[in-house]
């Protein structure tokens, strides 16, 4: 089942309330995401350490071939 | 002993444990390791090529690990370093990021320090030649 640009973006949000979250629908087919999170709660953290926390708010939906999300881009970063 | 009579809770835990050993020995073993799926010469998955691409563009000696060969590594490496996707590259014995943050480190150059600092010898030329083609 595909997931929605909104279910992605809610289901982050409750991770990061103030983070500015950018999804994108790559391919136009549900299935295939980017999404890009700003949230101050990364300074200091290192990009591995920023993707496992998005990853976490994602609740197992990244969780390989049983996921509904199938592929994700991330980009994450602290606030300039 | 019949394969159906081990408790299967316990087979799973030395499964695991061996997993973990197996992924310990060979980033131990090697300065540059990826796990992808396929192989360098012929990946299988556009993310592992992805990787798999810029290593071998930029000349790196990499020792690849193919999940799809091996179930035990596939679900294993996952649990070792805590991140859900294939690949997953190793420098030096220290995980060091899946395709979106070796893209990243890629075009910003991180990844050339990275190499400077761990003695891993590339070709700098290769590097300059992806960002500028991505530039």
């Amino acid at each position: 089942m595909p997931m929605q640009a909104q279910e992605i973006e809610d289901l982050i949000r409750e991770s990061f309330p103030d983070a500015k979250i950018t999804i994108t629908d790559l391919a136009g087919d549900g299935n295939h995401y980017s999404a890009e999170v700003v949230d101050a709660s990364f300074a200091g953290m290192n990009r591995v350490q920023q993707h496992r926390a998005v990853t976490k708010a994602l609740k197992g939906k990244m969780d390989g071939s049983h996921g509904e999300l199938h592929a994700l881009a991330l980009t994450t970063k602290a606030p300039a | 002993m019949p394969r159906g009579t081990t408790a299967p809770t316990t087979r799973k835990k030395i499964d695991m444990s061996d997993a973990n050993a197996r992924i310990s020995e060979t980033i131990q073993a090697n300065n540059v390791v990826l796990f992808m799926k396929g192989t360098k010469s012929m990946p299988q998955c556009g993310f592992s090529s992805r990787v798999a691409g810029v290593l071998n563009y930029m000349g790196v000696d990499f020792a690849d690990v193919n999940v799809l060969a091996d179930e035990e590594i596939r679900h294993g490496i996952k649990d070792f370093s805590d991140w859900p996707t294939i690949p997953q590259l190793y420098v030096k014995g220290e995980f060091v990021g899946g395709c979106d943050i070796i893209t990243e480190m890629t075009l910003s150059g991180e990844l050339d320090t990275l190499f400077d600092e761990n003695d891993v010898t590339y070709d700098k030329d290769a590097a300059d030649k992806i960002r500028e083609a991505n530039g």
